[in-house]
């Protein structure tokens, strides 16, 4: 299966998600992560989705999307190299002598201490998708009490002038 | 003003001459404002399906937007298999649903039902109305979306309290402009004239003609190319009647039930040029074994339709009238080489054909439909006939069989097909074109999923004409639980309930049955006759055996060369 990011601007209207999502679960696609706000216009919202695709081909899903009449833009991310990121919320419970290591786990990956409290410390990170995924893997052996993860939002680099 | 006198107003400003719908609570304002209007008609059917096939089949005879009127909840659920196979046939068609006060929506409010969600994969776009200063803007706005580009319905949702709301008309406006919608209408230059240069260079090119060259207007750029490039015509279903089947280029339907011949013509092809078709798996057969020697030149106003079946060597995107105009262009000088063994001839359509039904029965007891379509492709010749058919194997034989180039003269459920579809679209039809004689060609199990609808006909003094095919089954499915389910006819078998004569004259309709008498061909004649001369509406049933088959038909999963094994 092959996944690829795309990044649609849409009304920001009631309904419009339904419309996106559902078109893109009717023809085969399965949606990985999906994230919505407004843009810096407030009549317009960005979605970015990453779906992962088995038969229907990614030029299919993107022709149907531009029909939808609430659809203005779509921008495939696939193959470009795009600034990605992504938002991790982490809850460990520590005791004493752990929390030295993961207040140095923390450095390594830029990451934040959000809240604590007692022996409950949680944990905020952003970055692309590889960088989440590994500090994830270097705090599971705490126990990770809770988690949460955003879906990646993305733009495309800059222009080269 | 209230918001249901601007919506009347508006949709009187949109052109539209006739509503069909089925009052109630929800749609109560509605309808108040609607009697009050002198030009809109209101056709007051008996089932809201029935609102929406008529609706449908007002727009595929005239060309122009249908629009439908229903209630909240059931009402408003009961139009989704309208609108469905409205928007798989491509089908212009404004619905305009009554919702709950925007105070009780989401709360499971009496006949509360989520019609915009429910509809959402099969309309082109739909509103739900929050803000009644918005209307008159989303009413354009509908009109336009469901009529440009590749039709389509479009359905508006109106909530009770939003309709009774004070607001103000702003003069109509001449023009709709989307920032995120712009049909494409010319075709690309370049693909124009690769397009042109592929057409040049074949040895055997072949037309296949979708039911874009119906919605597009294209029919004359259609015969000019083929004739200019002495290239044969093969239909799809929706396409029938666009091209005249008295040319020497036509040769009629393609794909599951079309001829060995046309078939093959698309085997042997070496240049498919496309015309608003979308390669349908009823066309196609097995697509990865469709037309292997030919490259494809494929024009369609929708570029999803573009390469979504089949791999295509030039695609167009574009209004088929604009873009076979610029083709017809570009070919100019194009003169026609002489072709040994191309276009492969067809069989003039005035002389005998052999019958493309068989019966496994071999009793004579029963005429064959082919008859039937003989007859009356004798009778009508001369006639502005407009033909509604229903599913199943009478579709399919109307399909091969009717002779007719009339403009929007052969209407049917082609995408969803939708049994059902025949009378009341024939209504629509007929309320579109008064003068037309209007025939519904259906069969007992299709007439019977919308009997009702002969109340609206009676009523309305709309003289349409019903032929039924009654072979007590469901005909087409018993076929494939012949061929595929050894003899197997689960459940198939209707029996001789009711007698469709005696329904029709319930409803006040003229009706007779027809009475076979051997190989006196003159019987048949008669009665179609009798039929055709009926001032109101009128029905004639024709019993026929069971075991008659819709033949040639492709093999399951085969290509357009393998026929299935008849036995």
């Amino acid at each position: 299966m092959s996944e690829h990011t795309l990044s649609l601007l849409v009304d920001n209207q009631p309904g419009v998600l339904t419309r996106v999502t559902g078109l893109i679960a009717r023809r085969g696609y399965n949606i990985e992560s999906l994230s919505v706000d407004r843009t810096d216009d407030l009549a317009i919202s960005r979605v970015t989705l990453v779906v992962g695709a088995e038969h229907t081909p990614l030029e299919q899903i993107k022709k149907q999307l531009h029909k939808l009449i609430n659809v203005h833009k779509i921008y495939d991310l696939t193959n470009e190299d795009a600034i990605e990121r992504e938002l991790l919320l982490v809850r460990l419970r520590v005791s004493e002598k752990q929390r030295a290591e993961i207040l140095e786990i923390c450095k390594m990956f830029q990451a934040q201490i959000a809240d604590a409290n007692g022996d409950c410390l949680t944990i905020e990170a952003s970055g692309n998708h590889e960088r989440l995924a590994a500090l994830e893997d270097m705090l599971r052996p705490y126990g990770i009490a809770e988690f949460a993860r955003t879906g990646k939002i993305a733009l495309s680099r800059c222009p080269t002038h | 003003m209230l918001a249901s006198e601007l919506l009347i107003q508006a949709l009187e400003q949109a052109g539209v001459e006739v509503v069909f719908g089925i009052p109630g609570a929800q749609v109560l304002s509605l309808y108040d404002a609607l009697s009050r209007s002198t030009r809109l008609r209101h056709i007051l059917v008996r089932h809201e399906q029935a609102a929406a096939h008529a609706a449908d089949g007002y727009a595929r005879a005239s060309g122009r937007v249908g629009v439908v009127l229903a209630t909240s909840g059931p009402g408003a659920t009961n139009t989704v298999t309208g609108v469905a196979t409205a928007y798989m046939d491509s089908v212009p068609m404004v619905v305009i649903c009554g919702q709950v006060p925007t105070t009780a929506i989401g709360t499971d409010a009496f006949q509360e039902a989520d019609i915009t969600t429910i509809t959402l994969p099969i309309t082109k776009h739909s509103y739900l109305v929050k803000d009644a200063a918005l209307l008159q803007e989303i009413v354009e706005e509908a009109f336009y979306i469901a009529a440009s580009g590749r039709p389509g319905p479009v359905l508006i949702d109106i909530p009770a309290n939003i309709q009774a709301t004070k607001v103000a008309a702003r003069p109509a406006r001449s023009c709709v402009r989307l920032a995120s919608y712009r049909p494409t209408l010319k075709g690309n230059a370049r693909q124009c004239r690769q397009a042109a240069e592929l057409i040049r260079a074949t040895a055997r090119p072949l037309i296949l003609a979708g039911g874009g060259v119906i919605s597009s207007n294209a029919g004359k750029q259609l015969r000019e190319l083929a004739e200019l490039i002495a290239a044969p015509v093969a239909n799809t279903l929706m396409a029938k009647a666009a091209f005249s089947p008295d040319s020497l280029l036509a040769l009629g339907l393609v794909g599951m039930h079309g001829s060995p011949l046309t078939n093959n013509a698309v085997q042997e092809s070496d240049l498919i040029i496309a015309l608003g078709t979308r390669f349908s798996d009823r066309v196609t057969g097995d697509a990865s074994r469709f037309a292997p020697q030919a490259k494809i030149i494929h024009i369609d106003i929708d570029p999803a339709e573009i390469g979504k079946n089949l791999r295509v060597d030039v695609p167009i995107v574009g209004d088929l009238a604009t873009v076979l105009s610029s083709l017809l262009e570009l070919l100019g000088d194009f003169q026609s080489p002489l072709r040994e063994g191309w276009p492969p001839t067809q069989v003039a359509a005035s002389s005998p054909q052999p019958s493309p039904s068989a019966s496994l029965a071999t009793e004579t007891t029963w005429i064959s439909p082919s008859e039937v379509f003989f007859a009356l492709n004798h009778i009508a010749q001369g006639r502005e006939m407009v033909y509604t058919t229903d599913v199943g194997q009478h579709q399919m034989w109307a399909a091969q069989l009717l002779q007719t180039s009339t403009e929007r003269g052969f209407l049917s459920s082609g995408g969803l097909g939708t049994m059902g579809f025949g009378l009341p679209a024939a209504l629509g039809a007929q309320i579109a074109r008064p003068e037309a004689c209007v025939l519904c060609i259906s069969g007992d199990g299709s007439l019977q999923m919308n009997s009702q609808e002969m109340a609206t006909a009676a009523i309305n003094g709309l003289p349409l004409k019903v032929i039924v095919f009654d072979n007590r089954a469901l005909g087409l499915v018993r076929q494939w639980q012949h061929f595929y389910y050894h003899d197997n006819y689960a459940h198939t078998a209707l029996d001789a309930i009711p007698d469709f004569c005696s329904l029709a004259k319930a409803y006040h309709w003229q009706a007779r049955t027809y009475q076979h008498h051997g190989d006196d061909a003159t019987g048949i004649t008669e009665a179609l006759k009798w039929l055709l001369a009926q001032e109101g509406p009128a029905l004639l049933n024709i019993p026929i055996s069971r075991d008659e088959l819709v033949l040639p038909m492709l093999a399951r999963g085969g290509s357009l060369a393998e026929e299935v094994k008849h036995v």
